[in-house]
């Protein structure tokens, strides 16, 4: 490694004392980055867990009349896939991806509230625990929209309800905590010189992932406590043959669902913003653009939420205007993408697993966002709504679109989390396993949707073609779900064999690569000022300028060699 | 020999541009374009239509989303692709340090406000026809035997001449009963049935559907949008069938264990054999209570029904 003279501490404050090992160093730790590696793979176990059950389901269906599942277990199945996806995988993965790196990118010692930050993450696990523990009695079956009357103690007696309820109570708190305290470090703690212009990218849109989140979460814990005393204590709310209504539910809960769509996706973005330049090797392109984008999406998000309701008894003017304000989302949405494909022009793109995973997405994305628009023409959805076309939909935005940005991320910072490289070659076989097992199962679902195939049942007849396509994508989600594995061997080889990464293996842009991998407890010894957005590029340009020399991506040193080749912070 | 991680990242390094699996990329890519511009795999990604004036609407509708988003989508996806292609480390050794280009900002933030315009005019042009029923046929069920509904509120749109044939769909868990015209003024004595609604062609039927336990969704996909079924409020279709035949659907919300089970078909038959249908449904329900009654008669003359109750 080119060594350039970083300023020497005077005091080192990591490693004076003997770092905590062992589980307890864990269970008892606020340390912002042990904090986001239980989220990390807390949220993961959950995920191997719903994609399980999307196979069992997928596996049903692979055929028309099949009786390998009853419809009791199926409709659990959906519940707590849907369930498990959303509120234990997707919304809390990336308050892990922001737990570990908002407080490096901005140059912050840790979050702003460490035991805070701890208890969230403890919430999260317990609203976990709980709706699972409903395995061993009898899950949840009324879908993860649990629309009552279907939700309430008449027609779902049993404690699964419940459980899906405290799940939501849970997980929900454990968002507006962890919301809170990003907020608070982004508002507060930035580091000399990061004005709100030079703020990375990624951490804006966590900036904007907890505005939403306080703004949303409340309502569903509102609209659950409800459900709760309608359940349990007489109340009836959502109870129509005593003066309730049933679509009162569907109103709050839309009023949350449809921001949480927002709260899933925006963090991605920030990463397909934070790795595209890295590995184009320019600036991104209309960084100003792309960070007022993710704002002006926040605000309409609260303003479509009927678009789920278009099939509902409402006034036509009502349909109208959330048509209107769907359309318009697509507009900041389009901006993004153009500003992405933008900052790939002209570049000098190295294909690293990242890349691909970003570039994958926005291919993805865009026909998530395109279907979308079906979608939000209001007659058209009439004929789509709660058919396999929407299932598409929401894969094609959710899975495509916020689940691989997840992946681009942790091939992006696993480096930095461990220490280590993952396998460029395993993290490929496993891209390009899961983008065409993605197309494979998702794409021929539109036309199932077109067909007349509703979504959450269990069975289908033999009629027209429903059997082979429910067959290709049945074949589709095995591929999928081969590509997903891949990626977790590679995880777990990796952490203990991967080529040791050096403080900054991309040549990346932001503060988090001028500290070691993994940070020390401190993060940093001493935060420098900060001149611009892409910090690093600033300091390798001051090097260079000092001393001349060109300075290359630093050079990695083999596991288990002495400290002296080691790079220094 | 296990090689040591150095040499393993080196690999790793030239390995970066893996061009049989780009080739792959853009094969696929290729293959998935023409399956979906080929113009006979076009009813494969359109909606059900055929059976009535609103979903054939609806189709077109959606055809003109679909053009539009067809240029979009090859516009964007081409560009994307062809950045990866031209701009690849391989073919581009040196990248252009641009931070951005405020015309082609605006100008591309224009062209998206443009697009979404255009479909909103078109959904507001094509609603109509979508939403507002025609009347019936000349030939269609003649007016005397209509009921007509008696008042039209925001959501329930009664054609011109306010003639319609007004059919009540209850919800349930896990059937369909469908009432049709045709009672005393007490609404007694209606014909209904279950599953299979019969109606007659040429003559615009509305629905006004309500639910007795759980939110469904009715769904008819050739004959139109669904619509969703909450218990405690009314909400309201129409179609009007031309060819006689037999419709499927089923419900599209769930409603618990036997969702996927809940079908419902809709049979059109010329209007004559309607009413004569209509007259033997009748006949038969009729019938069904004459024989109840005299059941419970007897029931009651025995004692039964009191011991039947008391078990």
């Amino acid at each position: 490694m080119a060594t350039y003279a970083a300023p020497v501490p005077q005091i080192a404050a990591h490693k004076v004392e003997r770092e905590p090992r062992g589980w307890m160093s864990w269970i008892t730790t606020t340390d912002h980055k042990k904090i986001g590696i239980m989220y990390l793979v807390t949220t993961f176990v959950f995920f191997i867990l719903g994609g399980t059950e999307a196979l069992l389901m997928r596996l049903q269906l692979g055929a028309p009349e099949n009786t390998l599942i009853n419809p009791q277990t199926y409709n659990e199945l959906f519940t707590m896939h849907g369930s498990t996806m959303i509120f234990l995988f997707v919304v809390p993965v990336w308050a892990g991806l922001a737990n570990y790196f908002l407080p490096l990118m901005i140059g912050a010692r840790d979050m702003a509230f460490p035991r805070l930050n701890a208890l969230s993450y403890w919430l999260l696990l317990a609203g976990g625990i709980v709706f699972y523990a409903s395995v061993f009695w009898t899950p949840p079956s009324a879908g993860w929209v649990s629309y009552p009357p279907l939700s309430s103690i008449a027609f779902s007696p049993s404690g699964g309800q419940d459980a899906w309820i405290y799940l939501i109570h849970l997980t929900g708190l454990s968002s507006i905590l962890g919301a809170i305290n990003f907020y608070a470090t982004i508002a507060n703690m930035r580091a000399k010189g990061m004005s709100w212009g030079r703020l990375p990218l990624f951490v804006w849109t966590v900036l904007v992932y907890s505005v939403l989140i306080i703004f949303a979460m409340p309502v569903i814990a509102g609209a659950v406590t409800l459900l709760l005393t309608d359940r349990h204590f007489g109340t009836h709310f959502f109870d129509p043959t005593e003066g309730g209504s049933a679509l009162l539910w569907q109103n709050m809960f839309w009023f949350f669902g449809h921001p949480e769509v927002y709260i899933m996706i925006l963090p991605g973005f920030g990463v397909v913003s934070e790795v595209l330049p890295v590995f184009a090797k320019k600036p991104v392109f209309g960084y100003k653009a792309i960070a007022t984008s993710s704002v002006t999406i926040a605000f309409l998000a609260f303003l479509v939420w009927a678009h789920h309701m278009f099939t509902t008894p409402t006034p036509i003017v009502v349909l109208a205007f959330v048509m209107m304000s769907s359309f318009l989302i697509a507009v900041p949405t389009g901006v993004k993408i153009f500003n992405w494909i933008g900052t790939l022009w002209s570049g000098s793109i190295e294909f690293t697993t990242p890349l691909l995973f970003c570039v994958g997405f926005i291919a993805i994305f865009l026909i998530g966002g395109i279907s979308g628009v079906f979608l939000a023409v209001f007659p058209v959805d009439w004929q789509l709504n709660e058919s396999y076309f929407v299932v598409a939909h929401i894969h094609f935005v959710l899975m495509g679109g916020a689940v691989f940005t997840v992946f681009a991320g942790i091939y992006y910072w696993f480096p930095k989390m461990t220490g280590r490289m993952l396998n460029e070659t395993l993290g490929k076989i496993s891209f390009w396993l899961m983008f065409w097992g993605f197309l494979c199962t998702f794409l021929i679902q539109h036309v199932l949707g077109l067909d007349g195939m509703p979504r959450r049942i269990y069975e289908y007849p033999n009629v027209g073609n429903l059997g082979l396509y429910n067959l290709i994508s049945t074949i589709g989600s095995f591929i999928l779900a081969s590509g997903v594995l891949v990626s977790v061997i590679n995880f777990a080889r990796s952490v203990k064999v991967g080529a040791i990464a050096g403080p900054d293996p991309w040549k990346a842009n932001t503060l988090e690569w001028f500290t070691t991998s993994p940070p020390p407890v401190n993060n940093f010894d001493e935060i420098p000022v900060i001149r611009s957005v892409e910090p690093m590029k600033d300091f390798r340009r001051e090097i260079e300028r000092r001393t001349g020399q060109q300075i290359d991506t630093p050079v990695p040193v083999p596991a288990g060699s002495s400290g002296a080749a080691a790079p220094s912070a | 020999m296990p090689r040591s991680p150095q040499t393993n990242l080196e690999e790793t390094r030239r390995r970066r541009i893996v061009r049989p699996s780009t080739a792959l990329a853009s094969g696929g890519l290729a293959v998935t374009m023409l399956l979906a511009t080929a113009p006979g795999a076009f009813a494969f990604i359109t909606p059900e239509a055929g059976g009535s004036p609103n979903a054939n609407s609806i189709d077109t509708l959606y055809k003109i989303v679909l053009y539009i988003a067809a240029v979009v989508f090859v516009v964007v996806e081409g560009a994307l692709g062809y950045a990866c292609w031209k701009f690849s480390a391989k073919r581009n050794k040196v990248a252009k340090q641009i931070h951005g280009h405020t015309g082609l900002e605006i100008g591309w933030t224009l062209g998206a406000v443009a697009i979404v315009l255009v479909l909103a005019v078109a959904t507001l042009l094509k609603l109509g026809s979508i939403r507002n029923p025609p009347n019936s046929s000349p030939e269609g069920v003649n007016a005397s035997s209509v009921s007509g509904a008696l008042y039209a509120d925001a959501e329930n749109k009664l054609p011109p001449n306010k003639k319609d044939l007004e059919i009540q769909v209850i919800g349930r868990q896990y059937i369909w009963q469908y009432i049709y015209p045709g009672g005393a003024k007490d609404g007694l004595g209606a014909p209904y049935s279950y599953e299979q609604m019969v109606v007659p062609t040429h003559t615009t039927v509305l629905i006004n559907a309500v639910s007795m336990d759980v939110v469904h969704s009715w769904w008819i996909p050739e004959l139109g949008g669904k619509i969703q079924v909450i218990p405690g409020y009314h909400n309201y279709t129409w179609f009007k069938v031309e060819k006689p035949g037999l419709y499927r659907g089923q419900c599209a919300n769930i409603c618990g264990q036997g969702h996927a089970r809940m079908i419902a078909s809709v049979r059109a038959v010329s209007p004559a054999e309607y009413e004569a249908w209509i007259e033997n449904q009748k006949r038969k329900l009729s019938e069904a209570n004459i024989a109840a009654a005299k059941q419970r008669h007897e029931l009651e003359a025995t004692g039964g029904l009191e011991s039947a109750g008391n078990q």
